[in-house]
């Protein structure tokens, strides 16, 4: 059980992260505007500070009784705190960094010649962006979500403080073989879930590095 | 009519150019690397936002930093071609080639034409790392065309090839400007390109212009760059006026001159460029008889010009309003009483003749 919902976790984490990561990607690799360096701090940070702050501070922003969790809730009947949906809210949030990292290192890789090319022949920016840019980009998306997806896997910390353990709704892989610690006798558990959990690791490893290659040999890198 | 105006400051060199080309035509912007070449072409096209510039077509203004005027490179229907090409990596041919073409409106260049006119026919499921230099610039050229552009910027498209793919793809270029009436500007650093392509010739030194003007005259002023060359040489349009199969010859005209050169298989009628090698023309006073040079033109000396440095003289011949550059020694200047207005004979070789399209 805890082991669908963590896939489901860790798939709506990137899938809801995954278009936000690539515009900030491009915004921080190609973008020339003010407050660009801090902007590139922000995204950061979830890399940098404790995963229980991280998920402290969505509790103050996206709580019932924060700014936008308010809103949320009283627009549109959306509760996040406590909930699966909140879970990968935490998770994308600490992935955030990772998929950005990912894409935008791909962005960076690509010969601004070719987006001064497509100027010439009449394409205009967002044109360019999803023309040439994203797929251009694509290994490195492609990496990021698969990155991100195993990050979110194994992610704790954020989820106990702002989606809290509760089995069946928010009680991801590491929280349930944390539980399973806590209980006597959980210790066959405990080494049966992270068997799992390092098997989809490895294997979230491996389908990157095995698509990332392949895309590469598509363009002719 | 194109005109440019630009001023812009690198970190180690200054631009300051404004000239204006034709339209149609085809512009050779001609000069060493670092003469600011490739500035201009940027600034047409709109890459590149110099600080201060005026850049006009056919009487539209696309940039003009004065009154604030500053049209985006995507909207100035501009097409260019690089020299690396840049052939997007994840397209193939086909869908690079329509890249261009589904974002313009409606014009006269056509898919399949430009496929045939440029033998890319076969290329068209293949993916860009596949290509060889040559067919990759043939993409290029035919992606720029296919934007439906009002001009065409070339900036050293065979720069990145060794001699026999340029030789390959001169000819594209030929039928190119023959077959469309879009004007271009041409970069390059190659004197055949130049002689071959070149209606109107502009010259850059350091970043500033050196001279604008028609081909013909440009080649035929001896106080340029381009004659201080050892390759210089004049440049003419002629007509192909008949050939003589029993000689082995064939005469060509001008509206001042007729030549005859080696037998040539194009058509009576046909304009062909030649190229006269100013080496290879010797000058003399009177016709001289009993000799094996085929054409002996005669004209009056325009301008003498020393050229201390090869111990050389360049001197200027007139023929009607049609100039040849003659290089030959201070002596023989002075023995022949070559100043300007002197009666002189310009004796050409038909085999020195470079005959450039021999089509």
């Amino acid at each position: 059980m805890a082991i669908r919902l963590s896939l489901t976790v860790a798939a709506r984490a990137v899938a809801f992260g995954l278009p936000v990561a690539c515009l900030i990607a491009v915004l921080l690799a190609r973008g020339r505007f003010y407050g660009r360096g801090l902007l590139d701090v922000i995204v950061h940070l979830p890399l940098v500070l404790p995963p229980v702050v991280v998920g402290w501070l969505l509790l103050l922003l996206f709580g019932l009784r924060g700014p936008i969790g308010a809103m949320l809730h009283d627009w549109f009947g959306i509760r996040l705190v406590f909930t699966a949906a909140g879970a990968a809210l935490a998770c994308a949030t600490m992935s955030f960094p990772l998929m950005v990292r990912a894409i935008r290192l791909s962005v960076d890789a690509i010969d601004p010649g070719l987006i001064d090319a497509a100027r010439t022949l009449g394409a205009g920016t967002w044109d360019r962006l999803f023309t040439i840019v994203l797929p251009l980009a694509l290994p490195g998306i492609v990496v990021g979500a698969v990155v991100a997806f195993a990050a979110s896997l194994g992610e704790f910390g954020a989820v106990i403080t702002f989606a809290a353990n509760i089995p069946g709704q928010t009680q991801t892989l590491p929280l349930a073989i944390y539980s399973a610690l806590q209980t006597p006798d959980g210790d066959a558990v405990a080494a049966r879930l992270s068997l799992v959990s390092v098997a989809l690791a490895v294997t979230g490893l491996l389908v990157s590095e095995y698509l990332g290659r392949r895309l590469r040999a598509r363009l002719g890198r | 009519m194109i005109t440019i105006a630009l001023r812009h400051r690198f970190a180690d060199t200054a631009i300051d150019i404004a000239f204006s080309a034709p339209s149609p035509g085809l512009t050779v912007v001609f000069g060493p690397s670092g003469s600011g070449k490739s500035t201009v072409i940027a600034a047409v096209s709109g890459l590149l936002r110099t600080e201060r510039g005026h850049v006009s077509l056919d009487g539209e203004v696309l940039q003009d930093s004065g009154h604030r005027v500053w049209v985006e490179p995507e909207q100035r229907r501009i097409g260019q071609v690089f020299q690396d090409a840049r052939l997007f990596p994840h397209m193939n041919v086909e869908a690079n080639l329509r890249y261009g073409l589904r974002r313009a409106a409606p014009g006269p260049i056509g898919f399949d034409d430009v496929v045939d006119l440029l033998g890319i026919a076969h290329l068209l499921r293949r993916a860009p790392h596949t290509l060889s230099g040559g067919e990759k610039q043939r993409v290029g050229i035919g992606r720029a065309l296919l934007s439906q552009p009002r001009l065409l910027l070339l900036d050293e498209p065979l720069a990145s090839l060794d001699d026999a793919r340029r030789a390959d793809i001169l000819p594209f270029l030929l039928k190119l400007k023959s077959t469309l009436s879009l004007p271009m500007l041409y970069v390059t650093h190659s004197l055949p390109e130049l002689s071959l392509l070149a209606d109107h010739v502009v010259l850059l030194e350091g970043g500033t212009l050196r001279a604008s003007g028609p081909i013909a005259e440009i080649a035929a002023d001896a106080s340029l760059p381009l004659a201080a060359r050892d390759d210089a040489g004049t440049v003419l349009e002629l007509t192909v006026q008949g050939h003589d199969a029993a000689r082995q010859l064939t005469r060509l005209t001008g509206a001042d001159i007729a030549l005859w050169v080696p037998l040539l298989a194009s058509a009576v009628g046909t304009r062909v460029r030649v190229r006269v090698p100013a080496r290879e023309i010797i000058l003399a006073g009177a016709v001289p008889r009993a000799i094996s040079v085929h054409n002996a033109l005669e004209g009056i000396v325009r301008r003498v010009v020393d050229d201390p440095q090869r111990r050389a003289a360049m001197v200027e011949a007139m023929f009607g309003d049609t100039v040849l550059l003659a290089r030959i020694t201070p002596d023989a200047v002075g023995r022949l009483a070559l100043v300007p207005g002197a009666a002189v004979v310009a004796l050409v070789k038909s085999t020195s003749v470079d005959v450039l399209t021999p089509q």
